[in-house]
């Protein structure tokens, strides 16, 4: 029971969800609103849907499979896993993103699959990003999401809080992908585990939709089950003419309880970088500056959005990425890609050097598309840093801002950013 | 559930892209998947590992990607049981849902050695080192999450609840 007490975001969700009055420790089983695999964990889902006897999903309009993390196929194998998954689509009905479309974390909320205040599962652990828009969006392994495909409801056991009030203003040059590194070395890689994020605050106020979304798909590297933000008229105005369903906003209680509350003032933030071999070994970007570099990479679900390739283009026009440095860039999704076209950013970025790759993971998860080569360093917008991530377990992997990145492939070597952000340089 | 095998023992937050790299997942197959099992970690563990051994950890064992390959992986390297001193929350439900045993005791992992024979009674949550004669008792598993283990895993739930309809 609640004991009148206000609820949390998550705790009014699951209560909504599962038609209990649900607080945190309660394990609850909760109505999915939306059940996504990409095309590492799908078939594995698919095969466990065949061992529990199912031969459909729950509902097709709310079932979704992504070729995003190989894509296109690089491999004999992967090819006959995206077969399966096109065969899996044609026999249920679920909508299938092939070849082309783009990471599953843009995917799913801008072809408004999802709206504030629903309840998602995702075989993939970056399931958290749609926290920004309001989504109690959380990853889960192939079995469990086959399991809310066949049935349409899922365990959970409902998460305590942490909240972070972020106040202040961010200096120029200075990013939300710099805040969630900030916060990740701040409490560690299983600093908010079993836990939701609740972020709030001027600082997120002032923050696009395309730059919340970059701090609550990082919600998971520090453990945590979903990075959830409330739902303001920014959000509203990005889901006009977004899919079909009508958004309905969750804020949470005055006075809900949260297990651990912190408040941060982000006025003098400086960009930030996560050193090898762990996304929590963060730094401020003085003590890294210099390291040389041979590879950059601007995309992915953190930070292959279209204000992140603006940004980069910004830093890039009139510029060339050095000699020395491949410069990769995979927009996040087909629409972003045409977006930037539209924009002039793929045309900046190209002439300054950029290898423009099809929407999808790639590079990020070590596949395809810019695996380094051994003793590298790499400069990346991505959102891990593990030892091998990339596809080669003897590269050097560092995490930064877009910003960040663009300036290092400039110079060949780890850069602050902020130079190009003061005295009207851009 | 009994077990007693050899200890190899690792460090903290153990992510699930070294336990099976990305590179790997183009296949489903579980003996593949095991041929790479901890490959980025200690290249020389699919060689030492053998059947009914056990992995310790510290905090945070299997963190980051929620690819189900790891707990795969694991189990079919010859695993028999993983403990540590935490688990991430995607890992935990996917060796639940997997049927890769897990328990979690901060002070068992203290107490091991790489190297040592350690006995595991699952049923009673008991971790005994047979090389050192300690004995530690496990954090027990929440009763829902029993049941589904009790059931057969989580497959076995579903095809029920899916007949009761």
């Amino acid at each position: 029971m609640t004991d009148g007490r206000g609820k949390t975001t998550a705790e009014k969700i699951f209560s909504a969800h599962s038609g209990t009055d649900a607080v945190a420790g309660d394990i609850v089983v909760a109505d999915v609103d939306f059940v996504m695999g990409q095309d590492g964990t799908s078939p594995l889902a698919i095969r466990a849907l065949e061992r529990m006897g199912v031969d459909k999903v729950f509902d097709p309009a709310k079932v979704a499979v992504v070729m995003d993390h190989s894509s296109p196929s690089p491999i004999e194998g992967v090819s006959a896993l995206h077969t399966i998954m096109r065969d899996f689509g044609k026999r249920t009905g679920a909508k299938v993103y092939d070849v082309g479309c783009g990471v599953c974390h843009q995917l799913i909320p801008e072809q408004g699959h999802v709206v504030p205040g629903d309840l998602m599962v995702g075989c993939d652990s970056h399931t958290c990003t749609y926290g920004a828009v309001n989504v109690f969006s959380t990853g889960v392994g192939s079995t469990d999401g086959a399991a809310a495909m066949a049935a349409g409801k899922l365990w959970f056991k409902v998460p305590e809080t942490m909240r972070f009030t972020l106040n202040g203003e961010l200096p120029a040059g200075v990013f939300s992908k710099d805040i969630i590194l900030h916060i990740a070395g701040m409490i560690g890689a299983d600093g908010a585990t079993y836990m939701a994020m609740e972020f709030d605050g001027p600082v997120i106020d002032a923050l696009s939709v395309d730059a919340r979304m970059t701090i609550s798909n990082m919600a998971i590297e520090v453990g945590a089950k979903a990075g959830l933000m409330r739902a303001d008229a920014k959000t509203l105005a990005w889901y006009e003419g977004r899919g079909s369903r009508t958004p309905a906003p969750v804020d949470p209680d005055a006075d809900a309880t949260y297990a651990v509350a912190h408040t941060l003032d982000l006025s003098a933030l400086s960009p930030q970088v996560a050193k090898p071999h762990a996304v929590d070994n963060v730094s401020p970007i003085a003590e890294v500056e210099g390291t040389p570099i041979q590879q950059g990479f601007v995309g992915t679900c953190t930070n292959g959005r279209l204000e992140d390739l603006g940004i980069a283009a910004g830093i890039l026009a009139g510029r060339k990425v050095h000699p020395d440095v491949r410069f990769i860039v995979a927009p996040a999704s087909k629409q972003i890609l045409l977006d930037a076209m539209a924009a002039g950013y793929i045309q900046t970025l190209v002439e300054a050097g950029a290898a423009v790759v099809t929407p999808g993971c790639g590079p990020c998860v070590g596949t395809h598309n810019g695996v380094p080569s051994d003793g590298e360093n790499v400069i990346s917008t991505a959102n891990r840093n593990f030892k091998g991530r990339m596809g080669n377990s003897n590269a050097f992997v560092y995490l930064g801002s877009p910003a960040t990145v663009a300036a290092s492939v400039i110079e060949g070597r780890i850069t602050d950013p902020r130079k190009y952000f003061t005295g009207g340089a851009l | 559930m009994r077990f007693e095998g050899t200890a190899h023992r690792y460090g903290r937050d153990v992510d699930t892209d070294v336990i099976i790299p990305a590179r790997y997942l183009n296949t489903s197959d579980p003996a593949e998947l095991a041929k790479h099992c901890m490959e980025d970690l200690d290249a020389g563990f699919v060689g030492k590992v053998k059947a009914g051994d056990i992995l310790v950890a510290e905090e945070n064992f299997g963190c980051g990607s929620s690819r189900e390959h790891a707990p795969i992986s694991i189990k079919h390297a010859g695993v028999e049981v993983v403990i540590a001193k935490s688990f991430a929350r995607i890992f935990y439900r996917n060796a639940i849902n997997t049927g890769l045993p897990i328990m979690e005791s901060p002070e068992a992992v203290e107490g091991i050695n790489d190297g040592d024979t350690v006995a595991v009674d699952a049923d009673a949550g008991t971790i005994t080192n047979v090389t050192t004669g300690a004995t530690y008792q496990a954090q027990p598993f929440p009763p829902f999450i029993k049941g589904i283990i009790e059931r057969g895993g989580l497959i076995a739930s579903v095809r029920e609840r899916m007949a009761d309809r």
